[in-house]
């Protein structure tokens, strides 16, 4: 038998039916909904008097549109038309009888962070979402990626898609990470390396020590941004750290059922010899803390380096820098660490997890946020909020003069009241950096949450590493 | 879904690499609960002032391509987000075809559940079209999904690739869960099978 890799296995124990053109069907473990891309999909089944197939692996959360700010139980707190999104979720949550954790539920959360936490997501599952950040659920070995609302309607309706198999690229991370650096910059590291088209009809698989080092959170944070990197999907093969993440969960199997389970998670690895059609490799050592500078999340660079110059790019990119340096408002030639800043966000599914918290907490412990900097911590989901209190996280980020806020999506995408005005511009822990993409005219760098907590204290992109000396 | 069949129309050239969803429609119409209605906001941040008033110099505000029906665009078009609300504003707006050299998987596969037919060329066609797409709006394109060719203003032809079931279900307007609702044997002894097998999902 042709050795596989864990993409091919996965999909092979999951093909329902495969036509003779190659189009499968494959069958879906676990469907995760928000609100903002369901409405259509319940009532496309309420149309035509379909029911949800197998409600019990469905689970529903509203992140989208939901304030952060302490008040928010009050309903003036949102729009009206996000408000009619969120009772929307509320009512097909119970007409359809799926697991939901609505707003008031202490579990609620962005849903890429509370489908680890319950126990949802587990190693060799497929999980899809209507959202193209379920990429991070492939940090557990599980096959995991965003779809449209057509295809959640299908999913609901069916539990399987209609699926053509991708491509097997294997994104290998050598040696070990040097202090400062984090899963964030591994991550944009790989995009910059890639381009932001290519993965496109690849699902990664990332390995390495590097990887093999990281914890559950921050192979979370790696298989999250795969999307940006074009890649439908991102994988880790499970071993003891997943297993210990997993153990205990709500839903994870208990006694007889999680032996089992474990047993055939140790199966899931790529084999040797396996074939993959692309494969990437960076050493760990060469990653340095990296931030963007403009509007694709390719546009990645060490916080050492300065702003580049389109006359440095070719074809099409050479007009897009153009456009990106216009937006942004940077200059050719300007250093990365001297680009003042006027708010910082920590938090989203990239980075709204408890060891994210911690890694920004680190650096502020015992400083403040520059003055006029506008700082705000949303944590993932409220047990991540619930826990950083009692680790005493919060009252650093209170101190430091930044917002503790609820949970939710935030910044990252601005759907909340939670946006940047016009030419506002902020070092950000979420995944894209595109125009408008947190509040029109809003400038946008990406970085790690050590990065972020950085930039806070002194107003300006920062190389946390200056930092880390100065406490030692 | 509406059927795609042939479509001659207005091409407008957008050569702009990585259009991104977010582009194509902004967050704040994505609070619709509905699938129509997005096509005055397509492209929102490009095309209008934040006072609402339209950017003369957005291709799709000028003259000759406000009805265009097919866009010519930059690699990498719909990379992102994976709302549909993208497919959804552009077929709003009137546009059922879109040519690049590379698109977004998930926006990709969104289109043609729509009724929208997105068409991956090589970079020399796709400068080709662009240029016949800037001659404005006497410039009409020819897409022929069952021969597979595009056909410029001025008579050449090109041939594309399509995947047999996405045409197939382009052409006839079909509905994939019925299709797929078809197969309910298949899903109830698969469901079987991996009750016995991985119990625990």
């Amino acid at each position: 038998m042709t050795a596989r890799t864990l993409y091919d296995k996965i999909w092979d124990d999951h093909v329902v039916h495969e036509a003779e053109d190659g189009t499968c069907l494959l069958y879906i473990d676990r469907h995760l909904v928000h609100e903002v891309t369901s409405p259509q999909a319940f009532e496309g089944l309420r149309m035509t008097g379909r029911k949800v197939r197998a409600p019990e692996k469905t689970i529903a959360v509203p992140d989208h549109n939901v304030p952060t700010t302490l008040d928010r139980a009050n309903a003036a707190t949102m729009t009206e038309d996000s408000r009619v999104q969120v009772a929307a979720l509320d009512t097909n949550a119970k007409d359809f009888g799926i697991h939901y954790y609505p707003v008031s539920d202490v579990r609620q959360g962005i849903v890429h962070i509370v489908g680890p936490e319950q126990g949802w997501t587990l190693p060799g599952m497929t999980v899809v979402c209507g959202d193209s950040h379920t990429a991070t659920h492939g940090a557990f070995g599980s096959l995991a990626h965003g779809i449209g609302t057509s295809e959640v309607e299908h999913v609901l309706a069916t539990q399987t898609l209609i699926q053509r198999k991708g491509k097997n690229m294997k994104v290998e991370i050598t040696g070990s990470l040097r202090p400062g650096v984090t899963a964030k910059d591994i991550t944009m590291a790989v995009i910059g390396e890639t381009g932001t088209a290519g993965g496109t009809g690849y699902v990664i698989e990332y390995c390495g020590q590097a990887i093999r080092e990281l914890s559950m959170e921050g192979r979370m944070t790696v298989c999250n941004m795969a999307i940006e990197g074009g890649a439908r999907a991102g994988l880790i093969a499970p071993d003891e750290k997943t297993f210990a993440y997993c153990m205990g969960r709500p839903h994870a199997p208990k006694g007889a059922a999680w032996e089992a389970a474990v047993s055939y998670w140790k199966t899931l690895f790529t084999e040797e010899g396996a074939h993959f059609d692309k494969v990437v490799t960076l050493k760990g050592e060469d990653i340095a803390p990296l931030v963007t500078w403009g509007t694709s999340p390719e546009d990645v660079l060490p916080i050492t380096a300065v702003v580049p110059n389109p006359a440095d790019f070719s074809g099409g990119k050479v007009e897009a820098v153009q456009r990106a340096l216009d937006y942004m408002g940077l200059i050719p030639g300007q250093k990365l660490s001297e680009i003042a800043i006027d708010t910082v966000f920590i938090g989203s599914c990239t980075n709204g997890r408890i060891e994210d918290l911690r890694a920004a907490a680190a650096i502020l412990k015992g400083k403040k946020k520059k003055d006029g900097i506008r700082a705000m911590v949303v944590p993932g989901s409220g047990l991540v909020r619930a826990q950083a209190e009692e680790e005493g996280l919060a009252q650093i980020f209170i101190d430091a003069g930044f917002e503790w806020r609820l949970a939710g999506c935030s910044m990252c995408l601005a759907m909340n009241p939670d946006q940047l005005a016009p030419g506002e511009r902020c070092a950000a822990t979420s995944n894209r950096n595109f125009e408008g993409r947190q509040g029109r005219g809003g400038r946008t760098h990406l970085l790690s949450p050590a990065m972020a907590a950085a930039a806070a204290i002194t107003g300006h992109l920062t190389d946390v590493r200056e930092m880390m000396a100065e406490t030692v | 879904m509406e059927k795609f069949n042939k479509l001659t129309g207005i091409a407008a050239p957008m050569p702009l690499v990585n259009i991104d969803t977010d582009m194509i429609i902004p967050k704040q119409f994505l609070k619709t609960i509905a699938r129509t209605g997005l096509g005055v906001n397509l492209f929102d941040e490009m095309r209008y002032t934040q006072d609402g008033a339209e950017i003369a110099d957005f291709v799709l505000n000028q003259p000759a391509y406000r009805s265009a029906e097919i866009l010519i665009a930059g690699e990498n078009f719909g990379c992102g987000s994976s709302r549909e609300h993208a497919p959804w504003a552009l077929l709003d707006f009137g546009i059922r075809c879109v040519i690049s050299t590379s698109f977004a998987d998930i926006f990709y596969n969104n289109c043609f559940k729509n009724g929208i037919l997105p068409i991956v060329m090589p970079q020399e066609v796709v400068d080709t079209l662009m240029a016949d797409a800037r001659k404005g709006a006497n410039a009409r394109q020819t897409i022929d999904l069952v021969e597979q060719t595009v056909t410029t203003s001025d008579g050449q032809v090109f041939p594309f690739d399509v995947d047999a079931h996405r045409k197939h279900c382009l052409l006839n307007g079909l509905d994939d869960i019925g299709l797929t609702l078809e197969k309910a044997a298949s899903i109830d002894s698969f469901e079987q099978r991996a009750q016995a097998q991985r119990p625990w999902a």
